[in-house]
């Protein structure tokens, strides 16, 4: 039976984002969840980092950048044919300077880490401006094409986005199951018991970070073909909160959370939208309610109340003791 | 460059160190005695300078604006700290749940603000007994840029006294090394946490009414600031105190002489400063113990 719960959520994920596209309820919906299914792999890819490994990096929002500047200044150099060769080509390239900033900010832990991550997205978003020929400065790039075969209408773009992400949060997932997300899951409850068993905190946390900063690339790519236009507010250190709290809101301790949270988010960003401009402020009441009543996230709720399981006692035990 | 332009700009630097001190001064108390890095902080900045703009259009007397300002962010700061933030005091994670809490008092009173006064720029002029300059040698300095650097120092002397002279100051410094056993001993250490808290709010509302004469009032206006004391806490430590005052005088200084050599790298200057410092000693320049190193 265990099998079956374990699928449970991929087929209430394929039933939700599948059945939108049959229900079709028009263009604006269908790039409201277009919007949706993006953010969720930024989230999840957060995540990873996040509720898996226990590192709160506050600048997520450099590698979601960097995949959507890559992508769209590829796109605007020479012909969109080459899409999705694009996107991957943009994730590398957030991989690559993640590498790098995490070779540094990993040395550091808890709020310093923080801190550091945030500083960097900071610079390069203080770059973008600086660099206009490459960046376009404070007007990003507009008009970003689509390879024919995904121009017109947006629910061909949609089921590319679908299909992509699909494909990196599988990916995700059974990194997630394998021994090394077992790993990073340890990391975070006891990284001196990972170090006593002999293996080397710092170099797998560098490798949690390079994933996760190359899938939320790969979400940021995505993102700028959705509009077509891309800003550098997508460098701003809101952005990298948005990942936090998609993760939060959602669930950071469970897989699936970030893309209810990214719903949630989204969701309340559209419909608060509709009737005042200080849609920000009800985010804000939304957050702070769910650090005060349900600090697991909406999908452990039910975690939170009811019994909990050997893992999280021990997590408990860990985080009490003060290490 | 001659003397006296490197003498106004080192004057145009200090003003700005002093500015960024009071701010960052408070951030770093609330880190070291209330262990909470309030990312909001740059809220009560803003908070301070509308609610001198809000007494201002009433009273017309800067003097007042200031006054209530501060007092006005320091109730709120309180306020915050008594009904919300002490709720994750010590909660597993406590630092992502600090972090969300206080982004989300950001999204929350950045928005009020909006809601109350408008997004359009508001100005807030100098006193009239501030609004000329001075000669000092053969150097023009605006007189309202002195007064903020010799307001800074009486904050400054006036920290030092009652940290290190008063009881309450004692006691404030014991609770940043020893919660537990200061509660031990009978001190309310929960009222002590409000406190900071408050008095670190009321600072930041003072440097928002203060740096308001010297920029555009608008609802934005924090946010640029806070990430600019945010390294300063980080270059002088988190939690010191004397830190702060190093690291507002180096920020100070670099934004101001960084206009000068490198304009269009001005705002970056900041940034690799801080990444230089967090690379080389991530505990800051003035910190003792290693912290946060692996």
């Amino acid at each position: 039976m265990k099998k079956i719960k374990d699928y449970l959520p991929w087929i209430v994920y394929f039933v939700f984002f599948l059945g939108i596209i049959v229900v079709d309820p028009g263009t604006h919906y269908i790039h409201l969840v277009a919007r949706v299914i993006i953010f969720s792999l930024y989230a999840v890819a957060f995540n990873l980092l996040y509720g898996t490994t226990g590192l709160v990096s506050f600048g997520h929002a450099l590698f979601y950048g960097i995949g959507a500047y890559v992508t769209g200044m590829l796109v605007k150099a020479t012909s969109p044919e080459l899409f999705l060769l694009y996107i991957l080509l943009g994730a590398a390239g957030a991989a690559f300077v993640s590498f790098f900033i995490g070779l540094l900010t990993l040395r550091l832990t808890g709020i310093y880490f923080t801190m550091l991550t945030l500083a960097f997205a900071q610079l390069v978003w203080g770059l973008t401006f600086k660099l206009y020929h490459f960046t376009g400065g404070d007007d990003g790039i507009q008009a970003i094409a689509k390879p024919a075969i995904l121009s017109g209408g947006v629910t061909k773009y949609y089921l590319f986005s679908f299909i992509v992400v699909t494909i990196c949060i599988y990916i995700l997932w059974r990194i997630r199951r394998s021994p090394f997300g077992t790993v990073l899951n340890s990391i975070r409850q006891n990284p001196q018991r990972i170090t006593f068993l002999g293996l080397n905190v710092y170099k797998n946390q560098l490798k949690a970070f390079v994933i996760s900063a190359f899938f939320a690339g790969v979400a940021g790519g995505l993102y700028a073909g959705l509009d077509g236009s891309i800003h550098p507010d997508m460098l701003h250190w809101p952005t990298s909160g948005n990942a936090i709290l998609m993760a939060t809101i959602g669930g950071m301790g469970t897989f699936f959370g970030p893309i209810v949270g990214a719903g949630i988010f989204t969701g309340l960003e559209e419909i608060v939208g509709k009737y005042t401009e200080y849609w920000s402020f009800y985010i804000g009441l939304v957050v702070l309610i769910v650090v005060l009543l349900f600090p697991n996230g909406v999908l452990g709720i039910k975690r939170f109340s009811g019994n909990k399981n050997n893992e999280e006692k021990e997590t408990e035990v860990v985080c009490n003791s003060g290490n | 460059m001659d003397i006296n332009t490197f003498i106004a700009q080192f004057i145009s630097g200090l003003s700005t160190a002093m500015l960024l001190f009071l701010i960052s001064s408070g951030l770093t108390l609330i880190f070291g005695v209330v262990n909470v890095l309030n990312f909001a902080h740059g809220s009560f900045y803003l908070l301070g300078t509308y609610f001198a703009y809000q007494l201002m259009q009433l009273f017309n007397n800067f003097w007042v604006g200031l006054l209530v300002g501060a007092i006005g962010a320091g109730l709120v700061g309180m306020v915050i700290e008594f009904f919300f933030l002490r709720r994750i005091y010590g909660r597993a994670q406590e630092g992502a749940f600090q972090l969300l809490m206080t982004f989300a008092f950001i999204l929350i009173l950045d928005d009020v603000v909006k809601f109350i006064w408008g997004t359009e720029y508001k100005t807030i002029p100098k006193p009239a007994s501030l609004a000329g300059s001075l000669n000092i040698g053969s150097v023009m300095v605006p007189s309202y840029n002195v007064f903020i650097i010799i307001l800074g120092l009486l904050v400054v002397v006036f920290a030092w006294y009652f940290l290190t002279k008063t009881d309450t100051g004692k006691m404030v410094r014991a609770s940043s090394l020893d919660r537990i056993m200061l509660g031990l001993l009978g001190t309310n250490v929960p009222m002590i946490m409000t406190l900071v808290f408050g008095v670190a709010t009321a600072m930041g509302g003072l440097a928002g009414v203060l740096a308001a004469p010297l920029r555009t009032v608008t609802p934005g206006a924090g946010v640029e600031f806070i990430i600019d004391s945010m390294i300063v806490v980080v270059i002088g430590g988190f939690g010191n105190f004397w830190g702060a005052l190093l690291g507002a005088l180096i920020i100070g200084e670099v934004l101001s002489f960084g206009i000068l050599w490198m304009p269009e790298l001005a705002t970056v200057l900041t940034f690799i400063v801080m990444i230089i410092v967090l690379i080389v000693k991530p505990e800051g320049l003035l910190a003792k113990k290693a912290v946060g190193r692996k």
